[in-house]
Order: structure tokens, then sequence, then C-alpha cells
């Protein structure tokens, strides 16, 4: 991966933010807009943050709306915003995760304890954010993709990379740095110093890390059995995708070509995978044998979607309920979250992925390693095991897969030396981290931004049901914004009844209608609030079946559509229509009509007709022009900036 | 005549109260009574095509109130207005071409031409009267000196009655005459109300070809005629059907295709989007095509049409004649449209409990619109049992059906 992300030219703006000032290398007539760094840093330097090397840099690709925003908060501080506690909760993180990691966190600490600054709440709200993204600079310099360029230049040729990584600050530096070309030499040669990469882990970028880890096990190999076996064995574990189904040839196990097999691998890593198609015979009988849930195929299927899992509804649920205690390869909370979402009583992207995470959260908690095995090996197979399950019960959403990709990371890159109780409770924390930055963080940071859309006497239109945009406008009503809310809604799910109710619980004001009416009710709406599923890198919004067609009429009525999405939606993947990747709901859904239409009763008969399919679609694309803005945890940003955000933020979103 | 009033009551509370569906059922319904009208109406012996006219203008004008919306009754009115006027000057011009040239003192030009007065007028003047009873106002008629003749309506001609009285023995076959051919016009207009599916679905095999995917939305039978005509001939196709919430009538038109044997699959309203990329081409059948080329048709068709704008998807009407409409629609989202129940939506009381109502604060609205209104840049294609035309042809098209003295009622 890091070759590839180093190949690739990155704007010399981006440089800038990640970068603190350095003592130019030697070498620095190669990268000339090194020096760049300096000057905006020098502008940041007032802040009371200026100290840390990273703790106040501002996003290059962040377009914070302070201004609105602390205006707001001024003419509103009395409102109970919900901010505090949290902030509270990620100084409390901050430090755990310092324990954790060990050394140089000052930014850290000084995160934990520095007053606000005069930007008001939310400029400490969003310094403390970035900083726990942040929080040591060489994290930092891991998602920065020439941190990543360096790096395979010093896997390759180990004499240089003392002058090639200079990210790391201060004069520190160059020792750490010189540690860290000794361990990626020792790569090659014997595995030593247990105690180090502790300390060391800081300072490495990933792929070094892996580069030690990997010797490391070697090493342990070596005491225990042959080291060829852990070598096998070790490329196996890496291949195991976020997809399970995925299936990689072995790799050579000699241990000297072993840095380059990691760096070769996590270079695929990179490329997004492609999803199993399910006109694919041979593979779909290789994933029934494995299954646990039984399916059976739907017998009248829409020629359009083969491509995509079609199966019978309503009857696999009781196996499984009853099977419920006699399964032992599934743990049992996960289980439960796998006839949740069989059953429909969990939906909704972010409380899915919450309750899949959580459950893979007890399954560490009660896991332990067999005697023989690796648990990062290990524990990846019952993950991978578990998701595999989730699958059967329910297609992942894009989020679910972004958020096993992150606790698989997590897991790989465990320290080896860890006791088990140690590396599960780093896991534990870990997940429970990602829940509340990247989820429940990320949506307090969203409506704050969302409300300096919205003035009064607007007229909001929003579409089935998000939590999101439901905190948004329950936000914005009770800092007392006067606006009337549209809730379009379709069916089957009719989700807006949800939120309609809810809503006038609140007492707003509401109007509700269905979708066909949404050409009608659109000159009355000022804007649009959507949410989102998931939005790829060419910026096509992946929302509930219907979106699209909201926005496409707000477009056609000039009216500004605005998206709601956390960043950890954000997908590398790219999407062109509502058809080559989908979710197919329960036809009978669709086919049954509420009761009050007397006339048009169905007959059982017609049922079975062959002729007759009945399709419910789940999601379905909106182009990116249709979009005029997506507020993210990373600000206000219009569609295009997507693959920005992807690229500059994906390695945090790992690294996390 | 009690018997045509009491039928008249009758038809404007199942139109007030909402009993008759769909166009055509209208359309069909409207012209018979307007025949039964018309056969009950007795006719004076002089201007009997103005009596006519007048009343059957009055039962219109109850028809139309009772449901502005349902743009076929006014436009069934209208076309029986147009087949009396025509009758009248094809009876007319007959009459002239019988009398001796010489003898221009027939009753008929006192009829047209009362305002004039004189009886001796030259078979040119005749002619232009009679003419301009059809033709719309154009500056050709204004400038041909006869303003009094072309503008004067037919109401005022009952000082005319007296003065041909005298010739009873002529009119009262003439009357005859005039009803039977206005009657007989009717029944055409029935037939052609009646056939124009067939008409339509000729046409589908010109359109439809092998393993195309059509989208098609809400219930119309003149969809389901065009689409079974080109199955009958051998064409395989696939259909996809938006199932129509609230009403769910694409369930019905699914259901009639299945029974057909066409290959449907019914998707939900909010899949359009999604699907209108794999769809060759979409067909509605319409409620009412205005002049401009607008179209009024079920609720979501203009969602349709958008996203088939988006794709480049040809976006096709099929619109018997009876539902061409003259007028131009002003704000036709609003005006021309109708608001169902809510309990289509939301059951009766299901928010009770979360409205409270003494507070004063949060409200809940639940809109249910009936018609949707498509621009006419986003129709590509208008068929109509006379054939395919361009939205912008319509107002010419719609010119052939109606007397322009007509259009306000």
């Amino acid at each position: 991966m890091d070759t590839r992300r180093g190949a690739l030219a990155v704007p010399k703006v981006r440089r800038v933010g990640f970068f603190t000032p350095t003592e130019p290398p030697p070498e620095s007539s190669q990268r000339p807009n090194r020096s760049q760094s300096g000057p905006v840093e020098a502008t940041t330097s007032s802040s009371p943050l200026s100290d840390s090397p990273s703790g106040n840099l501002i996003s290059p690709v962040l377009i914070p709306p302070s201004r609105h925003h602390s205006d707001n908060l001024t003419s509103h501080a009395a409102a109970p915003v919900p901010v505090p506690g949290p902030a509270a909760f990620r100084r409390y993180l901050a430090h755990d995760r310092s324990l954790h990691i060990g050394s140089y966190n000052a930014p850290d600490s000084l995160l934990g304890t520095s007053p606000p600054s005069s930007n008001g709440e939310f400029s400490e709200d969003s310094v403390s954010l970035f900083g726990f993204q942040r929080s040591d600079s060489t994290k930092l310099s891991a998602s920065f993709p020439n941190g990543g360029f360096d790096l395979t230049l010093a896997v390759r040729a180990p004499q240089e990379p003392e002058t090639k990584i200079a990210t790391a600050s201060a004069s520190e530096g160059k020792k750490k740095i010189a540690e860290v070309s000794g361990k990626s030499e020792s790569v090659t040669t014997k595995p030593q110093k247990e105690k180090e990469p502790k300390s060391l882990k800081d300072k490495t970028t990933k792929a070094e890390r892996r580069a030690i880890q990997e010797a490391q096990r070697a090493a342990k190999g070596e005491g225990k059995r042959h080291a060829d076996e852990s070598g096998k064995a070790n490329p196996g574990m890496a291949a195991k995708k976020p997809q399970p189904k995925k299936e990689r040839p072995p790799v050579t196990s000699s241990v000297s070509e072993k840095t380059a097999v990691a760096v070769e691998k996590e270079k695929r890593m990179d490329v997004p995978q492609t999803q199993m198609q399910y006109d694919d015979k041979s593979r779909v009988d290789k994933a029934k044998r494995r299954a646990v849930v039984e399916q059976t195929e739907i017998k009248n299927k829409v020629e359009l979607f083969l491509h995509l899992p079609q199966y019978e509804r309503g009857n696999q649920l009781p196996n499984l309920s009853s099977s419920f205690f006699t399964l032992d390869t599934i743990h049992h909370a996960v289980y439960k979250v796998g006839l949740q979402h069989l059953a429909g009583d969990i939906s909704g992207d972010n409380a899915r992925c919450i309750a899949m995470l959580q459950a893979f959260q007890e399954a560490i908690k009660d896991y332990t390693t067999p005697p023989m095995k690796d648990l990062t090996m290990d524990l990846t197979t019952k993950i991978n095991g578990y998701v595999s399950f989730l699958i059967e019960c329910r297609p992942l959403s894009m989020s679910m897969g972004n958020a096993i990709r992150f606790l698989k990371n997590q897991i790989r890159k465990l320290p080896v030396n860890l006791s088990e109780p140690e590396a599960k409770a780093s896991l534990c924390s870990d997940i429970g981290r990602f829940i509340d930055e990247k989820i429940i963080l990320a949506d307090k940071v969203i409506v704050q931004h969302a409300v300096t859309k919205i003035r009064d006497g607007e007229v909001l239109l929003t579409y089935g049901f998000s939590c999101v945009v439901e905190m948004i406008l329950l936000y914005a009503h009770e800092i007392g914004k006067k606006f009337r809310i549209v809730i379009v809604d379709a069916r089957p799910n009719l989700e807006g009844q949800k939120l309609l109710r809810r809503l006038v619980t609140r007492g707003l004001d509401c109007t509700y209608t269905h979708i066909n009416a949404i050409s009608y009710i659109m000159r009355e709406a000022t804007r649009v609030f959507l949410g989102a599923s998931s939005i790829f890198s060419n910026g096509t919004l992946y929302s509930k079946v219907g979106t699209a067609c909201v926005a496409m009429v707000a477009n056609a009525f000039s009216v500004p559509v605005i998206v709601c999405c956390e960043a950890y939606k954000f997908h590398e993947r790219v999407l062109l229509d509502s058809i080559c990747s989908n979710e197919l709901g329960d036809p009978d859904a669709v086919a049954n009509i509420p009761s009050f239409i007397t006339k048009a009763k169905q007959s059982k008969m017609m049922d079975n007709n062959k002729n007759l399919q009945f399709l419910n679609l789940m999601y379905d694309s909106t182009p990116s022009e249709y979009i005029s803005m997506i507020v993210s945890d990373y600000g206000m940003i219009p569609p295009t900036s997507i693959p920005v955000i992807v690229r500059e933020y994906r390695r945090e979103n790992l690294l996390l | 005549m009690p018997d045509v009033q009491s039928m008249v009551a009758e038809f404007v509370n199942k139109l007030r109260k909402r009993k008759i569906e769909g166009s055509q059922a209208t359309a069909k319904c409207t012209v018979e009574l307007l025949r039964s009208v018309i056969s009950h109406q007795r006719v004076p012996h002089a201007n009997q095509a103005a009596a006519l006219i007048d009343a059957v203008k009055a039962v219109g004008q109850q028809l139309v109130a009772a449901n502005p919306v349902e743009l076929a009754v006014g436009n069934v009115v209208r076309r029986v207005l147009h087949i009396i006027r025509e009758e009248d000057l094809s009876l007319t011009t007959a009459a002239m071409a019988g009398l001796d040239l010489l003898d221009a003192s027939d009753d008929d030009d006192i009829d047209n031409c009362k305002g004039i007065g004189y009886p001796a007028m030259s078979a040119a003047v005749v002619a232009a009267a009679a003419r301009s009873t059809l033709r719309p106002p154009s500056l050709q008629t204004l400038l041909e000196g006869t303003p009094e003749s072309a503008t004067v309506p037919y109401t005022s001609s009952s000082g005319a009655d007296s003065e041909s009285k005298s010739k009873s023995a002529d009119k009262s076959s003439l009357t005859r005459k005039l009803k039977h051919d206005v009657i007989e016009g009717v029944n055409q207009l029935i037939h052609e109300i009646s056939g124009c599916h067939e008409q339509i679905a000729e046409q589908a095999i010109e359109h439809i070809h092998q393993n195309e995917v059509i989208l098609t939305l809400g219930s119309s039978r003149t969809v389901l005629e065009f689409l079974c005509a080109a199955k009958e001939k051998k064409r395989s196709f696939r259909v996809f059907v938006a199932e129509g919430a609230p009403r769910y009538q694409g369930h019905l038109l699914a259901k009639e295709l299945v029974a057909r044997g066409l290959q449907t699959t019914v998707i939900t309203d909010s899949a359009v989007f999604a699907m209108i990329s794999r769809v060759n081409m979409v067909i509605i059948g319409a409620h009412a095509v205005m002049a401009n080329g607008g179209v009024i048709g079920p609720v979501g068709v203009n969602m349709a049409a958008l996203a088939a704008k988006k794709h480049a998807v040809p976006f096709v009407v099929l619109a018997g004649s009876h539902k061409l409409c003259p007028l131009y629609p002003h704000n036709p989202e609003v005006l021309l449209n109708e608001l169902r129940s809510p309990s289509e939506l939301l059951d009766f009381g299901e928010f009770s409990d979360c409205l409270d109502f003494g507070a004063g604060s949060g409200s809940l609205q639940v809109v249910n619109p009936t018609f949707d209104y498509v621009p006419p840049n986003l129709v590509s294609l208008f068929i109509t049992d006379t054939g395919g035309h361009n939205p912008s042809y319509m107002y010419r098209l719609i010119a052939d059906y109606y007397s322009a003295d007509d259009l306000v009622m």
C-alpha cells in the first residue's frame, strides 16, 4: 500500500497541515517543498497548544464552520449542548490510550489539560476530536502518504531511512529513527529486544511496525516450532479480509521475503475487495457449505439481480432461534445480533454497526486463546467466522465493513508481548472508542455543523428515518429555531412514521407525505436533509432507496440537498448505479399492501405466478451532482472532497 | 323534462362524491348524459342550434363545477358543443347550396345574421357568417366587415324567431335534421371514446421491440391494452410497474398484465430512480393532456419523468382524444390537483396520542395529492388515437377538436 500511496503525487498544500517543522534533512533537495510547512505552522503557533506538534493542526480538508458555530454557541449558550461530557470522556480516553501506547504523548497530556481556546466550546471540541486522532505525531506521519513512501524505501534499502523518515519531530526523532532503521534491518536477520516495540510503536509507521511484528512472531515461532510454519500461517492470517469469502493463494514462506510480502499484502489490502457475486455458482456453493444459516433461495428471482442473494424470508428465524443454545461456533452475543439483523429488529446503519461492535466486544471479552495458538491469528479467524455469520443473516452495510476492517487491523497490530487479558482489554477499549468517537461524537459534531444551516422560517424536508437528521432537527428545535419539517416516507418500511412520531411528540410542526407526492411538496421546501448509508469515493451517495428520487426532485426545484454522514461511512469503492451493488429486501413486504385497499386484495394464486415478481430494493445511489453539501465530522464538504477525505484519513481510520 | 334533470342531478352527485374513477369512464358517462339532454331538448323552429348549445352548456357548467379537476368532463362538453356547431354549419351550407341564390331571404340567414337585419344578403356574406361560427376570431374575419355576425352569440337571437315562424313546415324538417345529425355525431363520439384503446394499442407494435424493458406507473387501461397488443404480436418484453402508493393501482395493473402473460415486476415507487437506468421506455397513461403539451397524470409521474430525462429514457404518454384539454394550465400542480384522504397514509387516530392539542405546539399535516403535472419538456412523445405527436404539436391537434367559442364555458 505504501508504495502505491507514495507513488501518487500529493499536492503540496496537503503536506502543510500534517508536518511539524523539522530540521531539513540533507536530502531535502529531493523534496524541497518540505520546507513549506514552516509558515503554516507559524500561523497556528500563537494558540496555547502550539507546543504540541500536532494538537492544533487544522486539517487541510476541513472547512471549519467555526465562525457560524461560535456565533451560534454564544447566542445559545444556555442550550443544553451535550458536548462537554464526551469531551471529558475523550480526555479520559486520551489518557487511557497513552497508558496503552506508552511513551511520547506530550500532545495527549496537553490536550487533556488544555483550557478551551478562544473559539469556545466547539474549537475545543474539534481540537480534541482531531487530537485523539493524532495523539502522537508518528501516527500522523503514518497517515501521511509520504511517510508511507519513506517507509517502503526504508524497508527496501535499510541504509537510507535515517534521512528519509524525517517526520518525527524534535531532536529525539533521529534517535528513534535510527532505532527504526535498525529494526527494519533486524527483520531480515533475527528477532531482538522484546521490550522495545512498546516505546517504539509510536515512532514507526504502520508497515514498519508490521515488519517488526512479523519478525517477532517469527522469533516466537522459532522458539516453539519451525519458523517456516509461522511464516506460512502469517500470510494466511493477513490475507483474511473483511469479506472472509476471499481466498488468497499461499505466499512464500521465507523469512527474508516476508517484509516485501507484507508490503505487497498491504498494498493489496488497499484495493477495495470485489463483492461476492451470487450468480457465480461455484463460489455460492462453496459459501453455502460453510453457512450456518440455511437460506432457501427464492423461486421467482428477478433476473436483473441474480448477482445479489435472493433468499426466502421468515423461515430461517425459528431454526436459528432453536439452535441458539446448541451452536457453539458463534458467540451468543454475535448470534443475538445476527438474529436481530435477520428479523429486522435493528435497522439503521449506525444502530446495526454499534450492535455488531458491541457483540464483538463481548465475544472478545469471553475469548480465550486455545493452547498452541496465537491470539492474533485465532481471534481473526474467529471474527471472520462471526462476520460471515452476520453476512448470512443480512448483507453488511458499507459502514459495518469499515468497522470490521478497523477491528481486524486493531487485532493485527496488537503488540505481541501483550498478555492475553491486556490484549483483550485493549481491543475492547479500541472498539468502545470507535463507537464513541467515530459514531456518537461524530454525530454530535455533525449536529453542530448542520444546525448552522437552519434558519428561522425554513421548511426542511427529510426522507425516511435517519438518526443524525433526527438529532439535528431536535437540537435545532431545542435551541429555539423556528422551522417546519416535511417528512417524506416510502413503502414498505415506512420508517418516516417513526421519525414523525418522535418529532410530533417533541412539539415540532410536521407535514407527512409519501414519496410519490415529492414534486407536490418540494415547492414548499427550502432545504433537504438526508441521511446516508455510505458515500463512495466518486461522491455517489449510497442510501436507502428513494433518496435519489428526493435528491433529484430537489435538484429540479433548486432546493439545496444536505447530506449528513459520519466519516466512517466513507468508502473508497466507486459506484455508478443502484443495480451492481445493492441489497434485496423481502419481496413479500412489497406484495402485501395495507388492508384498507379492499379491491386490491392479493390472491395467493397470483403470488406463485412465474411472471409476477416483486422487487424490494433496499438502497439506491444518488449521483453526486444532486448533492449540494455533505456534513461530516470533518466539516462541511462538497461531494468531490470525499476521495480526498478517504485518502487522507483512511490511515487514521485504520490506526485509530 | 324532469327525467333529464334528475339524470343530471344524479351524475353531478356522482362526480362530486368522486364515485366515477378514470377519465374514460367519466367521459363516457358525460357524453351519454349529454346525448339524452340533446334528445330531450325541445328545439324551437328557428335557431335550433343555439337552443341546443344553450342546453348543453347549462348542463356542462353544472358538471364541470361538480368536479373541476376531472378535465375530461369539460372536454367532452366542448366536443359536443363543437359537434352541434359543425352540424349546424354543414346544414347551413347545404341549405345555402339548395336555395336559389337570388332568394336569399332564408331563415337560416336571419338566424345567423340577425344583427344585420336585411333579408337579402349575398351568399358570400352568409358563407362568411357561417364560417365564423366555426373559426376562431381572427384578423381576417374582423377585417371582412361582418363584425356583428362573427361575434353576436346565439342567445340574442330570440328576436328573430317571430319573423321565421311563417315557414314552420320547412323548419320542422330542418330541425329534426339538425337534432338527428347532432345525435349521430354524439354517438360517433361515444364510439370514439370507447374505441380509443384499440386505436392506440394498434400503434404499440411500432414502439415496442423485442426484449424491451418498460416502466409504467399507476393503473391505466390504455397502457394495459397497449402493452398487451405488443405482447399479442409475439414481442417479448419485461414490464416494471411502480406500485403507486398510497392507492396501489400498480398492483392492479400488474395483476392484469400477469393474467395476460406478460413478465411483470412490481417495484416500490422509491425504486423508480434506481431502476430507470435499466429501462428502455417509460409508458404512462395520462389523466389529461393540456394544450401546452403538459400532462396531468397519477401522482409520482413527475418524479419518473425527471428520472427518465436524467437517464435519457423516452417518456411516452398515451392519451385518448377525450383527454386532450384545450386549456393552458396555470399552476397545475395545485390548481388541477386534489388532496385525498390522509387515512390512506396514516391510520385514523394513529398519532393522536403524541399530539398535544392543548399546548398549541406541534402540528401534523398529511398531504396526499392525487395528480402530478409533467411539464412538456419532459415528455418525449404523445400517442393518441390519431397517431404519435410531439408535445409542441398538441395545441394544434386540440384546435381540431374544439371551437374557440367554447373554450370558456
